[in-house]
């Protein structure tokens, strides 16, 4: 019996080392493409996605920089003899099924809407790069933080997220959990919504929020944008504090997300009269 | 007149009405005159200019649907089916695009106006100046595929990721969320339209016995054209360029009020503009019950009642023909 | 009083000299018959007199301002055109837009010449019924009763009887004869050569590029006029019931 066991540990062992190690890691999503750059060896990940190389969406830009990047097509991506590919829950579908059609190892990483998954997605990524060790010190790293983070009030402040096109997000989403774990109570929970929806104008004006969060516009003009400049939501920033979210930290399920909470629990605590 | 009573009755009725719904609940008009809370605001900056464009936006669309069917004396000419709505929206969303209506304000409605008229002036010379309905309609169509295939394009060329979407609203229309900013922009355009536009009466009338006859009757025939293409241009512009396009309008509210008032051209047209006022203020109430927390599009609703009407007149225009 | 005068008017379209050189002039009291074969140029002499079509030479109501032209002119063309499903009064009342000013309401003088045309061309039984739902000849007298509402000096018309019943044909020429004895000035195209005869004051012949015959309707309607131009042979004869004029053979 013991013998058996041996073996099967031995077997494990063996799994473990070397043989399950991708040498040729290529990344086709701007999450996958942050939390591979964090726990790949160096020389282990060859290509990242363009976005990851943008500073205003990647918060790990620099280090994207020294690979050259892909445009998420799964020509190009095969062209590069990868042994395994990782992509997001989002990634083209028909991208993934060819990749996998040809041979290829796809490992697909789902967008954390959670800490919790943010956590099980560090570790999973520490498991398909073979970088078990460096995943475990991550978490560690991510628990203390977040645990230092987490210092509710009992009354806490109420905050709006809204975006483009009158969108809002609610606690089952990644901002709603940033914005909940720096202590904040989220408008959309009273309005009904747990993930995102469209929140009309009215009914925003009709929330009187404390803070009132958007996103950073992008380049040129939009009608979906224009909404964030309507006298209702100037006059809800004028009486609210504003805080602005940025791509980079709040949108991937990276450890970077507390770099966000940090941000936002600053903001609250600015908030707090002098006790 | 009875008529122009009743109409504006009922386009003071729907006014009101307009101010009274909305996603923050039925009601609220004493906050238009100040209050506690958040409905003053609400009733100023978002019911109010909502309201506002309503009116302002039927009254040229029923005005020009009006103007264009008396001067074409055609019952299917209205700005939306012959394409000058879109050539507005077009004109419209290169200003936005380009950066020329953050620039300068007054871009905007100057670009769709600028679209608008060549629209016009497109049709009249590719339809001729009695236009023949298949030519109209053909006309028609054809500029309004390469208007809206011109807008996806600008759309889709645009730095931010949001543009392409756009497109949705410049085709249907929509109120949601404007401001009295919006409301301002428009105003001025739309006023110059609509005093053109008043005065083609005469000419209109006129027009009934034909080109030869009105001309013979003291109209001044270029002028008239003139002043209908710009007319018409200003208030489509001006709507577009805030709102949209918002289609069959000027189609149905002519159509429906021509027999009371004796079918007389000059008289459809004060007719045309309270009805169009009180249509898009109807359609803008219903959008707004349909889906309240929802964004459905103005010209959903407008094209429900629209389409219909016209597949009967092409009809009728078809049996004519046979 | 001359009411028009045309001078060395001619006419080109479309690279073919339709007519040359025509002058004429038209005083009150006369009712001309405007006559020749098709092609002739009689639509085109009356619409380039009014200044409709491109011309050289003079006009004399070409030359007035716009609103003025209206009110010493009423136009009736060929083309029977009637747009809106507007009812007899109505139309008959568009008659008066020369008259009324931009936003103006008729006045008692506006009603008054409308129920005037309308009682002369015996419309009374259809006044508000829809133009668009009448026959063709009822059609014709009702915008017949336009130019008739229009109270002008000259009344010019382009084959206006074309399509009424005998009677009615009759009566249209009376009307038209009892305008011109009350002192304005009727011009009518037609091609009833009969009813010309017997109730025009004076005829022009047009053909052969200009003017052929210009003058009352026994001379104009010699034999030889009848030949050169028409190709027609005719019976003419002055009768106690009046002037009687019918063709018999065409000539090749």
């Amino acid at each position: 019996m013991l013998g058996v066991a041996l073996v099967f540990a031995g077997a494990a062992a063996m799994a473990d080392t070397g043989a399950d190690t991708p040498k040729r890691v290529v990344s086709i999503n701007l999450c996958t493409d942050q939390l591979a750059l964090m726990l790949a060896d160096k020389g282990q990940l060859i290509s990242v996605t363009k976005m990851s190389q943008d500073p205003r969406s990647s918060a790990m830009a620099e280090a994207a920089n020294t690979v050259p990047a892909n445009a998420s097509r799964a020509e190009e991506v095969f062209a590069m003899n990868p042994d395994l590919v990782l992509a997001g829950a989002y990634s083209s579908y028909a991208t993934v099924q060819m990749l996998q059609r040809l041979g290829v190892r796809v490992e697909v990483f789902k967008a954390a809407s959670s800490m919790a998954e943010i956590r099980s997605g560090i570790t999973r990524m520490g498991a398909v790069l073979g970088q078990q060790d460096r995943a475990t010190e991550m978490l560690a790293d991510f628990d203390a933080e977040l645990a230092r983070l987490s210092d509710a009030p009992a009354h806490r402040p109420r905050a709006a997220l809204y975006f483009a096109n009158g969108y809002t997000t609610g606690e089952a989403t990644l901002t709603g959990q940033i914005v909940q774990a720096a202590g904040f109570a989220n408008i959309s929970s009273e309005q009904g919504f747990a993930a995102g929806g469209f929140l009309p104008l009215e009914k925003l004006a009709l929330t009187n929020p404390d803070v009132v969060i958007t996103g950073q516009p992008y380049r040129g003009a939009s009608r979906a944008e224009a909404v964030m400049h309507h006298p209702v939501i100037e006059r809800l920033k004028s009486r609210a504090t504003v805080a602005a979210i940025t791509d980079r930290d709040w949108v991937c399920g990276t450890p970077f997300v507390l770099r966000a909470v940090a941000e936002m629990r600053d903001l609250r605590l600015s908030m707090e009269p002098a006790k | 007149m009875r008529l122009m009573l009743a109409l504006s009755a009922l386009v003071l009725l729907l006014f009101v009405g307009s101010l009274t719904v909305g996603p923050a609940g039925f009601g609220g008009l004493s906050a238009l005159w100040g209050g506690d809370g958040p409905m003053p605001l609400i009733m100023h900056e978002i019911r109010l200019p909502r309201a506002l464009l309503g009116l302002m936006i039927g009254l040229s669309l029923g005005l020009s649907g009006a103007a264009m069917q008396g001067y074409l004396r055609n019952p299917l000419a209205e700005p939306g089916l012959i394409g000058v709505s879109s050539t507005a929206a077009l004109g419209a969303v290169l200003a936005i695009h380009t950066g020329l209506a953050g620039a300068w304000m007054l871009g905007l409605p100057l670009a769709a106006l600028a679209g608008a008229v060549i629209g016009v002036g497109l049709i009249l010379l590719l339809a001729g100046p009695r236009g023949g309905s298949l030519t109209l309609i053909l006309a028609g169509i054809a500029l309004s595929a390469m208007a809206a295939a011109l807008t996806s394009l600008v759309l889709n060329l645009a730095p931010n990721p949001w543009a392409a979407n756009e497109i949705i609203f410049w085709m249907m229309g929509s109120l949601a969320d404007r401001s009295m900013t919006h409301v301002w922009l428009a105003l001025p355009l739309m006023v110059v339209g609509w005093l053109l536009l008043a005065t083609t009466g005469r000419g209109l009338d006129a027009l009934t016995l034909g080109e030869d006859t009105a001309a013979a009757m003291g109209i001044d025939m270029r002028r008239l054209r003139l002043v209908l293409v710009f007319g018409t241009a200003c208030v489509i512009g001006a709507g577009v360029a805030v709102a949209g396009s918002i289609g069959f309008v000027g189609l149905v509210v002519p159509h429906l009020l021509r027999p009371l008032v004796q079918a007389r051209p000059s008289h459809l047209l004060w007719a045309s503009a309270l009805g169009g006022a009180a249509m898009v203020l109807a359609a803008d109430i219903a959008v707004r019950i349909m889906l309240p927390d929802g964004d459905l599009k103005l010209g959903v609703l407008t094209a429900l009642v629209g389409a219909p009407l016209f597949l009967h007149l092409i009809y009728k225009t078809r049996r004519g023909l046979a | 009083m001359t009411v028009l005068s045309l001078d060395h008017l001619s006419v080109r379209l479309r690279e073919r000299a339709i007519f040359n050189d025509v002058s004429l002039s038209v005083s009150r009291g006369e009712f001309v018959g405007l006559i020749g074969p098709n092609g002739a140029g009689k639509t085109t002499l009356m619409r380039a007199a009014l200044g409709l079509v491109p011309f050289s030479g003079d006009s004399s109501l070409a030359a007035m301002p716009l609103l003025q032209r209206a009110r010493h002119a009423a136009w009736m063309p060929q083309t029977r055109d009637i747009a809106w499903p507007v009812d007899v009064d109505t139309l008959v009342m568009l008659g008066r837009v020369p008259h009324l000013s931009a936003a103006a309401r008729p006045t008692d003088t506006d009603r008054a010449a409308v129920d005037d045309a309308i009682a002369r061309m015996e419309l009374e039984p259809f006044r508000h019924r829809t133009v668009t739902r009448l026959s063709g000849g009822e059609q014709a007298r009702a915008l017949i009763a336009r130019t008739l509402a229009q109270d002008t000096p000259l009344l010019m018309a382009d084959e206006p009887i074309a399509g009424l019943d005998p009677a009615h044909q009759i009566a249209t020429m009376q009307v038209f004869a009892g305008l011109a004895n009350e002192g304005r000035a009727v011009i009518t195209s037609l091609h009833d050569l009969g009813l010309a005869a017997r109730h025009c004051t004076r005829l022009i012949l047009l053909g052969k590029g200009g003017i052929a015959a210009d003058g009352p309707p026994e001379t104009v309607l010699s034999p030889e006029n009848l030949r050169d131009i028409f190709g027609l042979t005719a019976w003419f004869e002055n009768t106690a019931q009046g002037p009687v004029f019918q063709p018999l053979k065409v000539i090749r």
